[in-house]
């Protein structure tokens, strides 16, 4: 089994086929949206392969260290920044392909018309820790 | 208190109450829930007879269960009916058990959650820990394995190599999380070389013994990769090392060679030398042949190609790698070493860095990283 990261991106990827911004939704397009993707974690904690979900808030600060004895400086958020992380799901399979069909599937959520987004979601996978046996 | 005793009945007890009529699935539960009661009462009382306590509190736990389901006539009927001793003595139970959970028809990750559960007797949630998934996650896993295997005969006779790739995967994820994976590998191999005959649980069992015995040099305390040539070989557990040995020699002069016993014999003669410039690699070479004979595999060939490059030179170890696919895992690395021992360090060093980028693990790609760093300080002078 390998991990893989199911990356959605507010900002960064390529534009979805049905590019319709959320708010712009009805109502009843965002519960169907919401209920998709609770299905579709609920399901992958059934085939044995969900391993984690978290969505992020787009405001994000840039923090960095600034000096011995100095409070941290802040920064941003910053408009102008190109990548930015909505959230993302993390899987467990068998294989790379797999990880692919399941990022096809969730790309497939329900947006404005009740039809599937096509978002363009980003597949990494994770560094494992080493193996016993190399040589 | 230390489990691994209690855990060893695991698979014996399961087995006793198939034979009573229980299913797989109905009694692999019940065991668990035995086991976990004789963890909170044993270190208090312990029993004079483990095994019969574990069978009676799992039977009974078994009853209990199948009570409850009044909704499955059957098991009711069950209940009622005394429980009646099977024709245990000629088939081994717990050899079963190793077949059943590696069931052709279960998926490899499938497989080694059922047999850490049923055989090694490990709960679901030390399971999930050592796999870093969520506990739910590798209840569910467990029980589609126990649904795939659950119409499977429990008196077939399984084929004993599915059972070495399941414990060979087990012992390779090496040592995340409270269980030691690699430690309980080598306990169930141990078991199931115990109750068969076959060269190549003997090979597998040698092999891990052999590697087992060179983790204490494997890592520093920070958690760096040492590679094989800069061990501290004086870390090297020399009792293990001695029963690797041991156990290969028996298997080997049996003269039905596997890849487990041709993978351990090299890891033999690694064993062998008391210091990296010792090492028989000419002997190596022909073990590696033996492999790639055995198994036809890219991974068994490149590694070849690295042995050919310290027993005929780097220059022999490069042409042995110009003929096999650049996009093998760990080609990149090897070429770099290859040619920095070569005398070409803008080349290693290209090439370590290329290598970092498509390591599969955290350890290696900063051993790669760290390559590529002391090679390009070296060249800035």
């Amino acid at each position: 089994m390998a991990k893989y990261l199911l990356l959605k991106h507010y900002r960064g990827a390529p534009a979805s086929v049905n590019d319709v911004p959320m708010d712009q939704w009805t109502p009843e397009e965002l519960s169907a949206h919401v209920q998709y993707m609770r299905d579709f974690a609920a399901r992958l904690e059934g085939t044995g392969e969900f391993v984690d979900s978290q969505a992020l808030s787009p405001k994000g600060t840039f923090v960095r260290y600034d000096g011995e004895g100095r409070p941290p400086v802040t920064d941003g958020p910053f408009a102008e920044t190109k990548d930015l992380i909505a959230g993302w799901m993390v899987i467990d399979v068998e294989t790379y392909g797999r990880a692919l069909e399941l990022a096809g599937e969730l790309s497939a959520a329900p947006g404005a018309g009740g039809k599937p987004i096509h978002e363009w979601l980003e597949v990494r996978p994770f560094l494992s820790a080493a193996p016993t046996i190399t040589e | 208190m230390d489990e691994a005793p209690l855990r060893t009945l695991t698979p014996t007890v399961i087995g006793i109450l198939v034979r009573r009529g229980a299913d797989f699935a109905a009694a692999e539960d019940a065991v668990q829930d035995a086991l976990v009661e004789a963890v909170r009462v044993w270190p208090d009382a312990p029993p004079r007879d483990p095994k019969g306590w574990l069978v009676t509190v799992a039977w009974r736990k078994f009853l209990d269960a199948a009570r409850a389901d009044t909704s499955r006539r059957h098991r009711e009927v069950l209940v009622e009916s005394e429980p009646v001793p099977g024709p245990g003595e000629a088939v081994d139970d717990t050899l079963q058990l190793y077949f059943l959970c590696a069931h052709p028809s279960l998926t490899p990750a499938s497989a080694v959650a059922l047999t850490l559960r049923a055989v090694g007797g490990l709960t679901t949630r030390q399971i999930a820990q050592a796999y870093l998934v969520p506990e739910a996650t590798m209840a569910q896993r467990i029980s589609r394995a126990k649904r795939t295997v659950s119409s499977a005969q429990f008196d077939q006779p399984g084929d004993v190599t599915t059972v070495l790739r399941v414990l060979y995967l087990v012992f390779n994820e090496g040592y995340s999380g409270d269980v030691d994976l690699a430690a309980e590998a080598i306990r169930l191999t141990r078991q199931l070389a115990a109750r068969t005959k076959h060269e190549e649980v003997a090979g597998l069992l040698a092999l891990m013994l052999l590697h087992h015995a060179r983790r204490p040099a494997r890592t520093r305390p920070d958690g760096r990769l040492v590679p094989l040539t800069e061990q501290d070989r004086g870390l090297w557990d020399t009792r293990l090392i001695a029963e690797g040995v041991d156990v290969l020699q028996a298997a080997l002069t049996r003269d039905r060679l596997g890849e487990f016993q041709a993978q351990a014999a090299i890891a033999a003669l690694h064993a062998d030398a008391r210091t990296a410039e010792e090492t028989d690699w000419v002997q190596i070479v022909e073990w590696y042949d033996e492999l790639v004979r055995l198994t036809g595999s890219p991974v068994a060939r490149l590694n070849r190609a690295v042995a050919v490059g310290e027993a005929d030179g780097p220059r022999a170890g490069l042409a042995a790698l110009a003929g096999l696919d650049p996009s093998l895992p760990r080609h990149t690395a090897a070429a770099a070493y290859l040619h920095e021992r070569d005398g070409d360090p803008v080349t290693a060093a290209r090439l370590y860095t290329e290598a970092a980028r498509s390591a599969p693990n955290l350890p290696e790609r900063d051993h790669l990283t760290r390559q590529a760093a002391r090679l390009n300080a070296e060249l800035r002078g």
